[in-house]
């Protein structure tokens, strides 16, 4: 562990914890930030030395600590102004720290710190920039490249997130129940935008931003920690791993996308789809349905299906429909069109789709789905039709070459035959 | 006798491995148990899920109560086993040693003798 390789490791694992703690002693994100940046550097210094503590996260909390309240004295001398009200607690024991890091505390801290990343003042890229720096520790560069953007661009986005927070008032009373569980329903909804960042990027960007998948599973497992019994953070982590599962599966050697039908099942990882469907299972007991109950059950059963035609589409049409009635959504109704084909034809599924198209006029998937059902109807000119919409919609350029491939297929049955012996 | 080597550690700390740094502490961890497969002397190994994935069967007077956890409200949380024959409590202190040696996290090991062990076989 005197690798800085492992140190590293070590530092990133307490970082939500400590900056937590930091955060509530100088109630100010900057002065947290730095007050761990400096811990970090200590530790460097002297863990190499000296071995690791014996418990990281206590040790970087109370060095920050005292760093932190050191650069608020030498700031105090050079300005006229106390620093009493820029550091609270100022005589805690150390004794009292580690008790503080037990229990209620230390929940609400890094409920509190994430429920500031993704405080409803800040629009959804902000919200996920800031939840990777301060909560993940990515840096600025790693953060800006997972999003395509600048540096600068991205230095600056986080800057003006910071400024709305200061300006928000987050209290700092432990919150009352209803209070944590809107949080917690806020911070849910924010891991899943971050996954859901690394999740749709194509082959080309996806060295870049699959870190992001990672990083959202790392952020549901530390909720599923501190909220053991809540179904809807079970049904969360579990639809992240089961999703994260096929990775492996999901472009070919070329860069396009494979379609879960296609994909070669051995890629998926079982050590992820194994835990997926532990805490799906768990969740389920507990009877108190949520989307991403809904969802990660739905993921299940198509990761306990050996083969594409094992998969229970009855079960996931039925699911579909419990997550309709309980988030009606024009886009839930379009996922549900691929069981609904399953089940009762492409007709029926047409059918079911063709009203949302006023709703889903500007959105590839639409287009990517109709187009699809039309081609297994074999009414080829409008199955065309919608594939352009569908490429002028596209997002990636793999989801473009996802549909060019449909577009050449068609193309290929509609040449005369003596051509299709080649 | 045999022993039952229980694995202590931080699950957080343990899931924040990168594959890399997992794969590389697996390696290390099969040069102990081949040795000591090689001498005859390997039970079963386990390696654990998280806590986060554990359910608890409580008996209660009446119906057992299903519950989620255990809560880990200690710094570290059972992780993993290996079961051991060790002629002597030294040599299975040996054994954790070489394994404590192969993983570089914290954590801590338990060596607890076993009294009676049934394999598969003998289960009537």
């Amino acid at each position: 562990m005197t690798d800085p390789a492992w140190i590293s490791t070590a530092l990133s694992s307490a970082r939500p914890q400590a900056v937590a703690a930091l955060l509530r002693y100088f109630r100010d994100l900057d002065t947290a930030e730095e007050a761990f940046q400096e811990a970090c550097l200590r530790a460097l210094r002297t863990w190499p030395k000296n071995g690791p503590p014996r418990d990281p996260a206590a040790w970087l909390i109370f060095v920050g600590r005292n760093s932190g309240i050191d650069a608020a004295r030498r700031r105090a001398k050079q300005a006229p102004m106390p620093p009493e009200e820029v550091v609270s607690d100022l005589d805690d024991t150390e004794g009292e720290i580690a008790e503080r890091l037990d229990g209620a505390h230390y929940r609400d801290d890094i409920l509190r710190l994430l429920f500031i990343c993704c405080h409803p003042d800040l629009p959804a890229t902000q919200q996920v920039a800031l939840a990777l720096r301060i909560v993940s520790g990515l840096s600025v560069k790693q953060i800006a490249r997972a999003f395509l953007v600048g540096e600068s661009a991205m230095e600056q986005r986080i800057t003006r997130a910071k400024a709305r927070i200061a300006n928000a008032n987050v209290p700092f009373e432990a919150p009352g129940p209803v209070e944590r569980s809107e949080r917690l329903a806020a911070v849910l909804a924010m891991v899943y935008l971050v996954f859901n960042e690394g999740y749709s990027a194509g082959a080309a960007e996806i060295a870049n931003r699959a870190p992001l998948c990672e990083e959202a599973i790392r952020l549901a497992r530390l909720l599923l920690r501190l909220f053991q019994t809540e179904p809807e953070v079970m049904g969360l982590t579990a639809l992240l791993l089961l999703q994260h599962a096929r990775a492996a599966a999901r472009f070919d050697a070329n860069g396009e996308l494979v379609l879960m039908e296609d994909q070669d099942r051995s890629l998926w990882n079982k050590a992820l789809i194994d835990e997926g469907l532990a805490l799906i299972e768990k969740a389920m007991r507990h009877r108190r349905s949520g989307p991403y109950q809904i969802q990660a059950a739905i993921a299940a059963l198509h990761a306990r299906a050996a083969r594409p035609e094992d998969t229970d589409w009855a079960e996931i049409d039925l699911l579909y429909s419990v997550l309709e009635s309980m988030t009606p959504s024009p886009v839930v109704t379009l996922n549900r069109a691929v069981a609904y084909a399953k089940l009762r034809g492409p007709e029926a599924a047409l059918k079911l789709i063709e009203p949302l198209e006023p709703k889903l006029a500007g959105y590839f998937h639409f287009f990517g789905v109709k187009g699809g059902l039309l081609m297994q109807m074999g009414r080829a000119d409008e199955a065309r039709e919608a594939f352009g919409r569908a490429i002028a919609l596209a997002n990636t350029a793999a989801e473009a070459a996802h549909i060019r491939m449909h577009l050449d297929r068609l193309a290929a049955e509609s040449r005369p035959r003596n051509d299709m012996s080649a | 006798m045999l022993y039952a080597i229980l694995c202590y550690n931080n699950e957080d700390v343990v899931c924040a491995w990168s594959k890399e740094q997992d794969d590389e502490v697996m390696a290390r961890l099969q040069v102990v148990t081949g040795k000591l497969r090689d001498q005859g002397r390997l039970g079963p190994v386990a390696r654990l899920m998280p806590t986060t994935a554990a359910t608890t069967l409580r008996k209660t007077k009446d119906e057992p109560l299903v519950i989620d956890g255990p809560f880990a409200e200690t710094k570290e949380q059972f992780l993993g086993f290996y079961v051991i024959e060790c002629a002597t409590l030294d040599d299975a202190v040996d054994v954790a040693k070489e394994l404590a040696e192969a993983n570089p996290g914290g954590g801590s090991y338990e060596l607890r003798p076993v009294s009676a062990f049934f394999s598969a076989r003998e289960v009537a």
